[in-house]
């Protein structure tokens, strides 16, 4: 009955989301303000409808209800009570259940936080994002309803695929659909703002901070899943350049390049059109991705399940938005006024140049994405495109990014000094050349790429720290004088430190891992030692032991640094009961920033055991730098000025505020 | 029923091994020039009955398989170039991971390049544009009131 209730929510939700398609940018056309009034009560009951469906399924998952369908083919019995929670959405229909009940929390959001938004503006908007709801619902709904029922219901499930029984499954979709999903607003917003044919810096104020969240979840969701594939697959790697994962990279690096443009927009009221474009284009490769993810193009761990009208299904939606938004931009824009001008050497210019980078960058990745895919349709040449490709060509592209950061840190609005922000980072570029000869020296590394790496990675992280350093100006001020000013320091500088501070520790430690990394197999029988990167790691032996829905066989090491033991690491091969399917669970020893990595392989006939060790030096910067990233997005997003609900008026206060120093 | 489960499951599990990883250690060249050229090698080689994985990486018979041809090829004394040459001729362009630059892959290769000289392009044309309106000449300003704005303004006035 309760998965009935789901159901029947669904399709309420779908009613609700088609009248919220339609009549409220009618009403912000005509100027009619009842209609303009339904969008922000019919986006809380959509969202309040699609999460009452949401928790109808997983009521069905937490009492293993194998009737439905969903729930047999992914659910079972034994399984811990945290995997029948993420099971829910460990499937192709639950995941695009997540993927809608997150789209119209958006819009909920919208709806109860922006009281300043003028009406015409939110209606449009919310209207613009129903028409997504509506569709990807209507796709819920006829091809992947979770809540088909079996006439027969068996007695167990098949259990949920073992590699997404981690806790990796409960926390990385969410995230990364939280970021996808979320650029959907920023998507309706410019639609609307191109239905309107109106768009100023206080459009940039209002979209900005769903541009942030949507951005600090995209990088938080990647992040995440690059670390539970580095420790689930098996092999340490961190980054395959497999389709699935340039799916979401690709609307991170345009989110990134709108996060820069909508502050110029916002500061400057300039770069109007290409901020409306690149918001489009962002979402529309959020939904390319979830095309590619979810129709079986590509066969993936992701790939749940491979049905040709569900392909079919969203590559029409695919076209229809993407199409239609662009044709709506080619119409509409050119009545969009063009901003404030500047000069080409001015944070503003800067900023431009990232963008260029950015996109290229974006355009790479699509190419290598896509090129096997349509040349494979068009003339049945398979070719294939991987890492190699992409570390070729998109390693290159990101130099300039970090060469620019700390300038576009330091120039000037409107119009910049080159020579004398030049002058200004020498001391920077004197400590990067330390750095970079220190760090040189450390690991041994003499190669050129080597250090031009650590240059570019240093470069950009002592640059991006180095404005507050600047601004505290402690040789004038004094020790006590440079705090305060570190006090009374805008947000906005902060953020921006923090954010690309993350690009450098991240930039260092790709760096630093591709070039030192150091991997040791041997096959070691009990009691045997080997020395790996000054300790030493003594096989102790192996058992066999049962896990709630698997067994496993664990082997024993114990690291010791001289005499003393320092770790003991316990990595092992677990076969799951319902399926049979074998999988290596590894383990890590963190020592600082780095890492060794243990994986077992097979057993040889005298009782050895295949023993894989790697060195991965500095790893743990690529997510620290991601986490880092993510920081700044969230202090700018507590800037006085962007805070939901803002812009009150400032409060009047007596003491003398500080002219705060200039942007 | 639960034990023999288990026992069955570990007999799979430990005859058939399981999940073997990458390069075994029986693999491993004596030389570690050569080694090290093997190793490079497979990086750029696909498993191609993997989901986009280098036979470097991959577990499968036949990422195993290659690494030891690879290996057989290199001591033969082939150089990089006729190994690749080699495996492309048995298993076809799809064992590449990064295309040889060919007619149909000449867009893939050139098409960032491409992205970059036109978004470059792009910027300077506009660059040029706005020197010849003179830097000083800001044409933007605030967007005039709609009618209905103008009504509820004078609404706001009337009510002070």
């Amino acid at each position: 009955m309760i998965v009935e209730f789901g159901h029947f929510a669904l399709v309420l939700a779908l009613v609700a989301s088609l009248i919220q398609s339609v009549f409220p940018v009618w009403g912000a056309v005509r100027g009619d303000s009842r209609m303009m009034a339904m969008a922000s009560p019919l986006a809380i009951a959509m969202f309040l409808l699609v999460l009452l469906s949401f928790f109808c399924l997983t009521w069905a998952y937490l009492t293993s209800d194998f009737s439905v369908m969903n729930v047999f083919q992914n659910s079972h019995t034994d399984k811990p009570l945290i995997f029948k929670i993420s099971g829910v959405w460990g499937n192709h229909e639950g995941s695009i259940l997540l993927w809608v009940l997150i789209l119209v929390l958006f819009g909920a959001l919208v709806a109860m936080f922006s009281k300043n938004i003028p009406n015409a503006l939110k209606a449009t908007a919310l209207s613009a994002q129903a028409w997504v709801s509506a569709a990807f619902l209507a796709f819920v709904i006829f091809t992947s309803n979770p809540f088909l029922r079996i006439n027969q219901p068996p007695l167990q499930g098949s259990d949920l695929n073992p590699m997404l029984q981690d806790i990796g499954l409960a926390i990385h979709p969410p995230l990364l659909y939280v970021g996808y999903v979320g650029f959907s607003i920023v998507f309706a917003f410019a639609v609307a703002a191109l239905i309107l044919g109106r768009i100023d810096a206080a459009w940039a104020r209002w979209v900005r901070p769903w541009v942030l969240v949507s951005w600090i979840f995209l990088t938080l969701g990647i992040a995440m899943g690059s670390y539970w594939a580095y420790y689930e697959l098996g092999w340490g790697g961190w980054w395959f350049w497999d389709p699935v994962e340039n799916a979401s990279f690709m609307p991170w690096l345009t989110g990134t390049a709108l996060l820069h443009t909508a502050i110029v927009m916002e500061k400057r009221n300039a770069l109007k059109v290409w901020t409306v474009f690149l918001a489009i284009v962002t979402f529309s490769l959020s939904l390319l991705g979830t095309f590619l993810v979810r129709s079986g193009v590509l066969t993936s761990v992701h790939a749940f399940a491979v049905d040709p009208t569900r392909g079919l299904y969203i590559l029409t939606i695919l076209m229809v938005f993407i199409g239609g938004s662009f044709s709506l931009f080619a119409w509409r824009a050119p009545l969009l006024k063009q901003g404030g001008i500047f000069a080409p050497v001015s944070r503003e210019g800067a900023l431009v140049l990232n963008n260029l980078f950015l996109t290229t960058a974006t355009a790479i990745v699509m190419f290598g994405t896509l090129y096997p895919l349509v040349l494979e349709a068009a003339t049945g040449t398979k070719i294939s495109v991987g890492a190699p490709f992409f570390n070729l060509t998109f390693g290159p592209l990101m130099m300039p990014v970090l060469l620019v950061m700390p300038f576009g840190q330091l120039l000037a609005w409107k119009r910049g000094d080159l020579w004398a922000v030049t002058q200004r980072l020498v001391a920077a570029f004197v400590l990067c050349v330390i750095a970079t000869i220190g760090l040189a020296w450390f690991y041994a590394g003499s190669g050129v790429l080597v250090i031009i790496g650590f240059g570019f990675a240093t470069w950009a992280i002592i640059g991006s720290v180095f404005e507050i350093i600047d601004r505290m100006n402690i040789r004038r001020v004094g020790l006590a004088g440079g705090f305060n000013r570190l006090k009374g320091m805008p947000r906005t500088v902060w953020s921006t430190a923090l954010g690309h501070l993350g690009v450098g520790l991240t930039a260092l430690g790709i760096v630093t891992v591709s070039a030192f990394e150091s991997e040791t197999v041997l096959v070691m029988h009990p009691g045997d030692t080997v020395e790996k990167s000054g300790y030493h790691v003594t096989y102790d032996g192996s058992w066999d032991q049962r896990g709630p829905n698997y067994v496993e066989r664990v082997a024993r090491y114990t690291m010791r640094d001289g005499g003393n033991v320092v770790r003991v690491l316990e990595p092992s091969k677990r076969v799951y009961n319902a399926s049979g399917t074998p999988m290596t669970e590894t383990a890590i020893a963190t020592f600082g920033f780095s890492q060794v990595y243990f994986a077992i392989g097979d057993n040889t006939d005298d009782g050895g055991l295949v023993t894989r060790l790697y060195m991965k030096p500095l790893i743990t910067l690529i997510w620290i730098g991601c986490l880092i990233m993510s920081l700044g997005g969230f202090i700018a997003l507590t800037d006085r000025r962007l805070r939901v609900g803002a812009p009150k008026p400032a409060r009047k206060s007596n003491r003398h505020s500080q002219p705060a120093p200039a942007e | 029923m639960k034990k023999l489960i288990s026992a069955l499951a570990l007999m799979v599990m430990f005859a058939a091994s399981g999940p073997a990883l990458a390069v075994n250690p029986d693999e491993v060249l004596k030389d570690p020039k050569l080694e090290q050229r093997a190793r490079d090698l497979s990086l750029e080689i696909r498993c191609v009955v993997c989901q986009n994985q280098s036979i470097d990486d991959s577990n499968a018979d036949l990422a195993k398989d290659l690494r030891l041809l690879v290996r057989e090829r290199l001591q033969a004394g082939d150089s990089d170039k006729q190994v690749l040459d080699y495996l492309v001729d048995r298993y076809g362009e799809f064992v590449l991971l990064k295309p040889r630059i060919a007619s149909h892959t000449l867009l893939l290769w050139i098409g960032g390049p491409l992205v970059l000289l036109i978004g470059g392009f792009v910027i300077f044309r506009n660059i040029r544009k706005q020197r010849s309106l003179g830097p000083d000449k800001e044409k933007s300003g605030p967007i005039p009131l709609s009618d209905a704005e103008k009504k509820e303004l004078e609404e706001l006035l009337k009510d002070e």
